[in-house]
């Protein structure tokens, strides 16, 4: 049985980590991250295969940060809002307090004038403890299916 | 078909916008390139170890199957056009694979691992009756198979019978970088694909264009990966249709590069610093100590290294306004556990999200965009000088540009007369 407070800490975990993405709050959604971290990018492909490549890989929170920050006033990209669609939760876990989560993910991207296209959907596969009543995530892994990247990859899935 | 381009110069300066655009131009880019002389990248050998292993690749739109005979069909590289003899269906429809024959899902005909057609169901018909007619001959309906090479674990096909041997194709400069790239055995890391909304020769040009580097991916010069002021250069092969932009590890200072892009609007020298600088560590690993290499293959292929991050890239043209590319990352057999991990971590650099490249993508598609209804206006190439075209002991040019433009030009037959070569 997975605790009723896991369940809600989990369920405002992920209904965070899609809205702070979507709403531009990139440092926001940083702050769902443990520390000691792991956030990476992969696609199904490469998993399917036992491949190690990753799209992004930040194996610390210092490195989301420096990802985020360099989006911000680095990188350039394609201009646009990004809208994340998180199925229902799949939990489990729970050995020395790390829960897992497993959800399916769609995210649609608009652009500037208004057109919104598929951008990629696939799974995420999250590990998270409890800081009080609210969920740390000790790392989170987005196996895309979709492997071919439509422009670019700049923000966060 | 003929078609002319009316050049402004006979330099390749100016290219017109609509050569972006038209659905002929394309249509003969395939025929006369892609199916033409020319050496196009395929995969690497050390994806299809074993006998009997594939992979289906893109030799320009035509789809095409790399596979290493079996025992039995005499263990040697095959490629072949993966459609079925009989009605045209895909073959070969997984990415990769393993297999001691490939049969069509439509009709089950049935092709050797080298790509020849050996089996036909009901081929004598049923009970003495139907059947193919008796003179049909399997071979001469087998699939076309492309010409291979292997240059040192690189694998090349071309369709062309008048292609010139691989060695003079990619020349000296060519095989050299190759033989560079892959001077042990590699491990492949994985994939990684974009699709860029734009014309296949925007990235082509994106590949030949040093110029561009360091000011639209701004995270070279900001974190001091590559910027122009560090030693490096352009090389080409002798027609000017391959290219290989270059640079060397710390041969410049930070004064160097602030006094060259001072005032250059956008670029923030010197403003940040990574918080975690492991992604920009590096400890040169090749005997001529650059840091950063992309020789560049006329049609379709690219090797890279950015710091430790290795690769190939492939582009795969799809239609007149989209174009895949297809990257293989790798690393060496011999890595250690700790080396393949610093490998994965540079791979936050290349790639669709990656620092220093996806800026390409989007570079592209606004070309794409602003250019579409265009029929006589061209574009502006000229950094770098006009007129001849060579290689340049400094890095803010982009006359590999019009190398490429003049042997494309030879190709499709539309030369300007007296054009540069």
């Amino acid at each position: 049985m997975i605790p009723a407070e896991v369940r809600h800490a989990a369920a405002d975990l992920m209904a965070e980590y899609g809205l702070r993405i979507d709403e531009d709050r990139l440092e926001d959604w940083v702050e769902l991250f443990d520390e000691a971290c792991d956030y990476k990018v992969v696609i199904r492909e490469n998993v399917e295969q036992g491949l190690p490549n990753v799209l992004m890989w930040c194996d610390n929170k210092n490195m989301l940060r420096d990802r985020i920050a360099s989006y911000r006033d680095v990188n350039e990209y394609n201009l646009h809002w990004d809208r994340h669609v998180i199925g229902p939760l799949r939990l489990g876990g729970g050995a020395d307090g790390v829960w897992t989560i497993e959800a399916a993910y769609t995210l649609v991207q608009t652009d500037l004038e208004g057109v919104s296209r598929l951008f990629s959907a696939g799974r995420y596969l999250v590990e998270f403890v409890l800081a009080g009543a609210a969920a740390r995530i000790r790392s989170a892994k987005v196996i895309a299916d979709t492997g071919l990247i439509p422009t670019l990859l700049a923000t966060p899935i | 078909m003929t078609f002319e381009i009316r050049w402004e110069r006979d330099d390749y300066s100016r290219i017109p916008f609509h050569l972006y655009h038209d659905e002929e131009v394309y249509a003969l880019e395939m025929e006369r390139i892609f199916r033409g002389p020319c050496w196009s990248y395929l995969c690497l050998e050390a994806e299809i170890p074993n006998p009997g292993d594939y992979r289906t690749t893109w030799v320009g739109d035509t789809p095409v199957v790399v596979s290493r005979a079996t025992a039995e069909a005499g263990g040697a590289i095959h490629a072949f056009v993966n459609r079925c003899a009989h009605r045209g269906a895909q073959i070969v429809r997984k990415t990769h694979g393993n297999a001691a024959e490939h049969v069509c899902i439509y009709h089950r005909w049935c092709y050797r691992t080298d790509g020849e057609l050996i089996g036909i169901p009901f081929r004598r018909g049923l009970k003495g009756e139907g059947g193919m007619p008796k003179d049909f001959d399997m071979a001469a309906a087998s699939p076309q198979r492309l010409k291979v090479a292997n240059v040192s674990g690189m694998l090349f096909g071309t369709f062309s019978d008048d292609a010139e041997p691989i060695e003079d194709y990619l020349g000296e400069f060519g095989t050299g970088m190759v033989r560079r790239f892959f001077h042990k055995p590699i491990r492949i890391l994985g994939y990684s694909r974009q699709l860029i909304r734009g014309n296949w020769k925007l990235y082509a040009e994106n590949l030949r264009d040093t110029y561009h580097a360091s000011l639209l991916h701004e995270f070279f010069v900001t974190y001091g990966v590559d910027r122009a002021t560090q030693k490096g250069g352009v090389k080409m092969d002798a027609r000017h249709r391959h290219n290989m932009n270059h640079a060397y590890t710390a041969t410049d200072t930070q004064a160097d590069a602030q006094a060259a892009y001072a005032g250059t609007a956008g670029v923030k020298l010197d403003r940040m610093r990574l918080t975690d600088t492991k992604l920009l560590q590096h400890t040169p690993e090749f005997a001529d100590r650059m840091n950063l290499a992309a020789p560049t293959f006329f049609p379709n292929a690219l090797l890279i290294q950015i710091n430790h991050s290795l690769g190939t890239r492939q582009i795969r043209p799809k239609g007149v306004d989209a174009v895949e590319v297809f990257q293989t990352l790798f690393g060496f057999a011999d890595d250690t556990e700790e080396q393949t991990r610093h490998r994965l971590i540079s791979a936050n650099l290349v790639g669709p999200a990656g620092f220093v490249s996806m800026e390409d993508g989007e570079a592209i598609e606004i070309i794409q965009k602003a250019t579409r209804n265009e029929r006589q206006a061209t574009n502006i190439i000229e950094m770098g000088g006009r007129g001849a075209i060579s290689d340049l002991a400094h890095r803010v040019t982009e006359t590999p540009v019009r190398g490429f433009w003049s042997y494309w030009s030879e190709l499709m037959g539309v030369e300007a007369p007296g054009g540069v070569r």
